[in-house]
């Protein structure tokens, strides 16, 4: 437990110290709110679709914290190159705490990224539907924040350098975004890409934060909450199988 | 202390290790001598849980690291080739987590850390970020990390690579003390032929896997008919030292420090 908790503790504290990281990572939600949002406004209002800035907010927060979740993967293959994961791997502790650890780490600092990026969409005339939803909410941004930390060191166990991860971000992770619903609304779509955003996991991340926060959700809202908590689960399972196996 | 049995270890079909056995017995200060690629870190690894053997027996503190893993990690400190601190954690930070991972008492942990950062002098950085620190400062930090469990047996592999001769020799007095002071039985490995005939009393010399000889540094000048280690082991091995041409993945170890600046 108290190792799970140190190195939660740590991922926390690089987290805070980083202020270039902080503020770089949110002046990206912040364009998307200001460019999309702006952008596409009135179109969205003319289609009949009502307020885009209402429904791209919650897509917005879920990029986020996609975005830093995923960047638990690129931390682990910086530990891995500049030397600390062998420190971990010599400990007389579990490989399973270590990688929990991490992960639990990477995904609070998704999910505080994801709550400062809900406070910074009031700026821009977002309103929460439901008051009492709140706490849920935070919960389920860190179930999000789970999940794609444990997809992001999942796949960081299998690569050497940072290029890799490069590509998975292009290739994997940017349609993971598009896709899922976070910037238009899926129904109507080319059935192809219909079917891509029932494969993807963050369309249901996206489906679950835009019902409890606006109450006007694209799904049911608990089947996608199973969904996640499901595919959460799993995540963290084959990470820390995929963990306990890697080489130095 | 440290008991090894023909081990080998093979990557695919090339053999790092090649059927090396030798015993070291509480106390002793001994050198791994061996030019780039000789098969050191593999068979540091080894002994210390990061790599299965392909085959052979390891007893470390009466211990079958294979075996009985976590006994066996808190019997020894390790001091990796490469740095392995978290630069953006302090110096207080760093030894901090190890002692949560070695389960350390809480009430041990703060005179522990603070008698082990005066020990090798970075008490007054212990709040400085470890990324602000010079490469010297770095490996000091971490054989003070190693020593926080009080291990039976430290590894150092290459403990002074990339340290100017002055932090170098700083370095050899900290861990000459632990030896002497604690009988603590030091292994570290080096390509420095001086550092192995001034500081170990016992000299293994491998090349391509294999041991090739071992013996006091006395000893083996005799045996070699030689006037220094340095001749001794181009005797044995057919070649310099430094002449070994290292393996791609080695250079690219290099290549990394050298831009690390270190
Ligand atoms: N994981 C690995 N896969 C394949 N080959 C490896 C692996 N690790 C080491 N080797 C090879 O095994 C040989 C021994 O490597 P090792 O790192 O043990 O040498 P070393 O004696 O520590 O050298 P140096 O002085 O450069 O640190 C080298 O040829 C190296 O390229
Ligand atoms: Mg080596």
């Amino acid at each position: 437990m108290s190792t799970i908790y140190i190195l939660w503790l740590r991922q926390l504290k690089r987290y805070l110290r980083s202020k270039a990281r902080i503020v770089g990572s949110l002046a990206q939600p912040l364009l998307f709110l200001v460019a999309m949002g702006f952008g596409f406004g009135p179109f969205f209002q003319k289609a009949g679709q009502g307020n885009y800035m209402e429904f791209l907010s919650p897509g917005i927060i879920a990029m986020s914290i996609l975005f830093t979740a995923i960047f638990t993967g690129i931390d682990m293959i910086w530990d891995r190159q500049f030397g600390f994961l062998k420190e971990t791997f010599v400990a007389p502790v579990p490989r399973s705490y270590i990688i929990t650890g991490r992960v639990l780490g990477g995904a609070t600092v998704a999910a505080i990224q994801g709550a400062i990026v809900l406070a910074l969409t009031f700026i821009f005339g977002f309103r929460v539907g439901n008051w009492f939803l709140i706490p849920a909410t935070l919960v389920i941004m860190l179930v999000v924040a789970t999940l794609f930390a444990a997809l992001g060191s999942a796949i960081a166990t299998q690569l050497e350098d940072m290029q890799g991860f490069q590509l998975i971000m292009n290739f994997l992770v940017m349609p993971m975004f598009f896709f899922s619903g976070a910037l238009f609304p899926l129904n109507g779509l080319p059935s192809i890409l219909t079917i891509v955003a029932r494969f993807d996991p963050m369309t249901y991340g996206v489906d679950s934060l835009r019902v409890l926060l606006t109450s006007a959700g694209g799904m049911a809202l608990s089947p996608s909450i199973i969904v996640l908590f499901v595919l959460a689960a799993g995540l963290l399972w084959l990470t820390t199988v995929l963990f306990s196996r890697m080489e130095l | 202390m440290l008991f090894v049995k023909n081990l080998v270890k093979k990557f695919g079909d090339f053999t790092a290790v090649d059927d090396i056995s030798f015993r070291i017995e509480k106390g002793e200060f001994v050198a791994f001598l061996g030019p780039n690629g000789a098969g050191k870190t593999t068979s540091i690894k080894m002994f210390t849980t990061l790599l299965h053997p392909t085959s052979g027996t390891i007893e470390l503190n009466g211990i079958n690291p294979v075996k009985d893993t976590f006994d066996a990690r808190r019997s020894f400190g390790i001091v990796f080739q490469d740095p392995s601190l978290d630069d953006e954690l302090t110096a207080y930070e760093n030894i901090e987590i190890h002692a949560v991972l070695y389960k350390i008492p809480k009430k041990d942990r703060p005179g522990r850390i603070k008698e082990l950062l005066n020990f090798v002098e970075l008490w007054e950085r212990r709040n400085n970020l470890v990324k602000t620190f010079s490469g010297g400062m770095k490996r000091r930090l971490e054989i003070a990390r190693s020593l926080m469990h009080q291990p039976a047996i430290l590894f150092l592999d290459e403990p002074t690579s990339g340290l100017d001769p002055q932090t170098r020799n700083h370095m050899w007095e900290y861990i000459q003390r632990l030896n002497r002071e604690q009988q603590m039985t030091v292994v570290f490995t080096t390509h420095y032929m001086e550092e192995a005939a001034k500081f170990a009393r016992k000299i293994i010399i491998i090349d391509h896997g294999k041991k090739i000889e071992e013996g006091t540094p006395d000893e083996l000048i005799k045996k070699a008919h030689a006037s220094t280690l340095e001749d001794a082991f181009l005797n044995f091995t057919g070649h310099d030292i430094r002449e070994e041409t290292a393996s791609a993945a080695d250079r690219m170890r290099q290549r990394r420090q050298a831009w690390r600046g270190k």
